[in-house]
């Protein structure tokens, strides 16, 4: 067990000792005992065991706090409940909880701290600029940045266990009969005689007892559940029609609205004129929002259609109107005051680049949108000095906080119901549905408001991934890669973000602009890595493996290029420089997996792309044909090491999700600005990846690592370079610049 | 107008050329039938006329006419599943899940017309239906085992 792994365990048993006062979870120093939020609602007879199961006389519940966007993170808690506490899927019900300091996320405050095992010095102000954004922005119940998997995965398995034991302690009350001779299995306690109480009738003496906090977690041979292939909970639902989303809920006397706000994103609207709406058949109400104007009606597509026939003056945009201004200012920004950090300084790069066969390189990686299928929507009613919100979102406390904000109330008067997501790729981490929403239920008392985007509307509105570029020289000697000078220069997502929350940015550099690049498992003899960030632009957020998604690609293209001068193979030389036990077995299996170093075939080429991200060795083999009518991506081979995989048919599903999303949008995606306005209006001019375009992919989970980790979003970085590499190896065509349809035709 | 919804007719006052979609979602409260892109570009909205895929968003309400609509819901439900839901149960295809009820569709469709269909048959009739989480890999595995299935009954 690792150091963070012991520290989490043991506050969480200390947090179990005092369940009446509630039981506290977070991140070491900054944690404080949450009241437990469950105590609130509990009738008689129910027993709050912990803030993750909940047992009444007719169900039990378990919570599962970290939002499932479609990642399956509610079916992945409540396996590792299940586990521990012997119930069978099909035994409880799940609830994703009420928000909750309670539910303090502990990994995502741990995701900025360095953790990769390899030796590299870390920048004693990026460790505080990290916590600080760990207190002000990451130690919320939040969900992202892969980090669903390790936040539970001991507190969930010590909560069930917590909960058994209990339990057994209560069934030992009642009989008289020691613990030690008791059983548990699907839902009971057994006796030696085999009588059996059933959890429900034990929950209200649990609840009269302290509850049983030292506890031993099972060992991984007695597992039941945990890395084995079970029925994700929600699969029926999903296959049938049946699952209920944000943007399917329906309510008494509900109406719909459809806003329009200005596509210059924070741009003002200077007037507008509605007449040609306001008598639309179904129109309601027309009111103003913030920049913009809501439609009211009695269906959501008479309300998209009255919004369209408004007409509006709008104010411009509070960054540059066209792209050229965007990229004159990341290219500017490779100066000295615009340095964030000199992560990295090994060897005498000077030295080295004076003399030697040089290669340079620039890369550029443009705004993409998340794009979710299910469209932003929020469900609002204001009534009676309270607010009821029932939306998707990574971030429940938070949309909390933006609700009570806008509605003038204190947050404990905003209840947050969460939702099922139809994905969301880091865009369920902003609020401009959930404020718009709010604004349109103000001034509607007692009426419930269910806002839809149309996909304009969500395209125009979606603040993409930030947009940079890199710079790389470096020298090859004795076909060897010996020095690397690289400088990355982007926006900060995460300044944006967080002054959308109305915070200033925490001291320190931003880890994010550093990500995917700096801390690579690679020995070069001479490498300096400097960050630049670009001063903000429009706006920007994190999205799915936020910094990772550009500098990865830019860092592993770049090495790539560097090993092609060397006359070096891409996979042996990696290797030979790869100073990480861990990524290299990585390196090995994917080499194994596609037969690297045969020859691919006529017209064929093969690439390696390796990214370590969120603590993450990926490395990504793809395989592709210059087809005449443009190239054919054939195959992907996958190998990533998580420490556990948790649920396997999950983790296969993501890997190849997460391929799918690196390749589709280094492929043909990318959000442009003129005029101050997105020139992407929907799918069709930013598709992503289509089914005939989806090659076959071989995935390998890898166990080695000592810490467990989530999978969402490593598998997206390798995938631009190593497309990039592959084609190289085909056509001969470097490819340094995503969108790669932009030089490049694709079948 | 009157509109024959998975088996059962149903009187609805809305105007000649609302798309289907929105008759279906906010009329008659079909909620399986998703809202993407409204514009035909993603294939979440697809339901079966007379057992055809179509786009719901694309279809005006006034031009169903006497057509049988068959949305997610009529195809089978979590306990009598149609063949190829239970391949999608099988494969556990879905992750966010929201494409999966125009993809279910779509796929039904196109083993209705053509039951062994080749790669390229199924790459041609899904490509339209866009799946963000990516779950191509598994929808292609279920289509061919529905289509397994289907031969079998
Ligand atoms: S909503 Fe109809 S195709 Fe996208
Ligand atoms: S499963 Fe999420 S869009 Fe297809």
């Amino acid at each position: 067990m690792s150091r963070i792994g012991t520290i989490a365990r043991r506050t969480f048993l200390v947090g179990s000792v005092a369940i009446a006062g509630g039981v506290a979870f977070g991140y070491y120093q900054y944690r404080k005992p949450h009241a437990n939020p469950l105590l609130d609602e509990l009738g008689e007879g129910e027993a709050a065991l912990t803030p993750w199961v909940q047992i009444n006389a007719d169900k039990i519940t378990l919570i599962t706090p970290h939002s499932d966007l479609g990642q399956g993170a509610a079916s992945m808690q409540a396996m590792l409940l299940a586990e521990e506490l012997d119930l069978e899927f099909g035994q409880f019900e799940i609830s994703p909880g009420v928000p909750s300091p309670a539910y303090y996320n502990t990994a995502l405050a741990d995701e900025g701290v360095p953790f990769n095992s390899h030796d590299h010095s870390f920048p004693a102000d990026a460790m505080r600029g990290i916590l600080g954004v760990v207190v002000k922005i990451m130690g919320v119940q939040g969900t992202g940045g892969s980090t669903s998997v390790p936040d539970s995965f001991d507190k969930l398995r010590t909560a069930g266990a917590v909960a058994r034991e209990t339990l057994k302690k209560a069934a030992s009350e009642k009989s008289g009969i020691n613990t030690t001779a008791l059983k548990t299995a699907s839902g009971k306690v057994i006796l030696p005689d085999g009588t059996e109480y059933s959890y429900q009738e034990l929950a209200p003496i649990a609840a009269g007892i302290e509850p049983v906090t030292r506890v031993k977690l099972r060992e991984p041979s007695e597992w039941r559940l945990i890395g084995k292939e079970v029925q994700r909970l929600d699969i029926l639902a999903k296959s049938t029609g049946t699952q209920t989303y944000g943007i399917d809920l329906e309510m008494d006397g509900m109406v719909h609205a459809a806003v329009k706000v200005n596509p210059r994103q924070g741009g003002a609207l200077n007037s507008y004129d509605a007449s040609a709406a306001e008598g639309m058949r179904g129109v309601l109400k027309i009111v103003e929002v913030t920049n913009g104007v809501a439609v009211v009606a009695d269906n959501t597509w008479r309300a998209f259609q009255a919004a369209e026939a408004i007409t509006f003056d709008w104010g411009p945009a509070p960054y540059p109107a066209d792209m050229d201004g965007h990229w004159a200012e990341v290219a500017n920004s490779f100066v000295e005051e615009r340095l964030d950090a000199e992560w990295r300084n090994d060897g005498d790069v000077a030295t080295a680049l004076a003399s030697g066969q040089s290669v340079e390189a620039e890369y550029r990686a443009p705004y993409v949108a998340h794009q979710p299928l299910e469209p932003l929507n929020a469900l609002v009613l204001m009534e009676g000095g309270r607010v009821d919100i029932w939306v998707g979102h990574q971030f429940p406390r938070f949309a909390q906080q933006k609700v009570a904000e806008v509605a003038g109330i204190d947050p404990e008067a905003v209840h947050f119901h969460q939702q099922f997501s139809g994905g969301s790729f880091g865009h369920r981490l902003e609020f401009e549905n959930i404020t718009l929403a709010t604004e349109i239920a103000m001034q509607m008392p007692g009426t419930p408001v269910k806002l839809t985007f149309t996909r304009e509307e969500d395209f125009a509105h979606d603040y993409p991934r930030q947009i940079g570029m890199a710079r790389g020289v470096g020298r090859v000697k004795d076909g060897k890669v010996d020095a690397i000078d690289l400088q990355v220069a982007t926006v900060s997502s995460t300044d944006s973000q967080i002054a959308r929350l109305g915070q200033s940015a925490p001291p320190g550099a931003d880890t994010q602009i550093a990500a995917g690049a700096w801390n690579q498992p690679f020995a070069v003899p001479n490498f300096r890595f400097r960050a630049y960030k670009v001063p903000p632009l429009s706006p920007t957020s994190s999205w799915r493996s936020v910094g990772a998604s550009s500098q990865g690609f830019f860092a592993s293209a770049f090495l790539d290029e560097l090993i092609h001068a060397a006359g070096a193979d891409p996979l042996e030389e990696r290797l030979r420089l790869c100073n990480h036990d861990i990524a290299r077995k990585v390196l090995e299996t994917v080499g194994d997996m596609s037969s690297w170093g045969t020859d691919p075939g006529e017209n064929r080429g093969r690439g390696l792309g390796f990214v370590d991200s969120f603590g993450v060795p990926v490395a990504e083999v793809v395989e592709v044909t210059n087809t005449g009518d443009g190239i054919r991506i054939d195959k992907v081979f996958v190998a990533a090491d998580v420490g556990r995989v948790v649920d396997p048919v999950n983790f296969d599903n993501h890997v190849k999700g997460g391929v799918v999303w690196g390749l589709g949008h280094a492929m043909n995606c990318e959000i442009t600005y003129a005029d101050g306005m997105a020139e992407q209006a929907n799918y069709f001019d930013h598709e992503g990846m289509r089914l005939h375009q989806c090659p076959e992919i071989v995935v390998k989970g890898l166990e080695n690592a000592s810490r467990i980790r989530g999978i969402g979003e490593p598998p997206v970085p390798p995938a631009a370079p190593a497309l990039a590499a592959a084609i190289f190896d085909a056509t001969g065509i470097r490819l340094r610049e995503m969108p790669f349809n932009k030089f490049v035709d694709f079948v | 107008m009157k509109l024959n919804v998975n088996g059962k007719v149903h009187d609805v006052d809305v105007e000649e050329d609302m798309p289907l979609l929105w008759v279906l979602r906010d009329e008659l409260k079909i909620k399986g039938v998703k809202f993407g892109c409204g514009v035909a570009a993603c294939g979440a909205c697809t339901v079966h006329l007379d057992g055809m895929a179509v786009r719901s968003c694309q279809t005006f309400a006034g031009d169903v006419g006497e057509a049988e609509i068959t949305t997610i819901e009529g195809m089978g439900t979590p306990d009598a599943m149609h063949a190829v839901q239970q391949a999608w149960v099988e494969h556990q295809v879905a992750q966010c899940g929201y494409c999966q009820s125009g993809q279910i569709m779509q796929a039904a469709s196109l083993l209705a017309e053509n039951p062994v269909p080749t790669d390229a048959d199924i790459d041609d009739a899904m490509s339209g239906n866009l799946c963000r989480c990516g779950t191509y890999p598994r929808i292609r595995a279920a289509v061919k085992t529905a289509a397994a299935r289907l031969k079998e009954a």
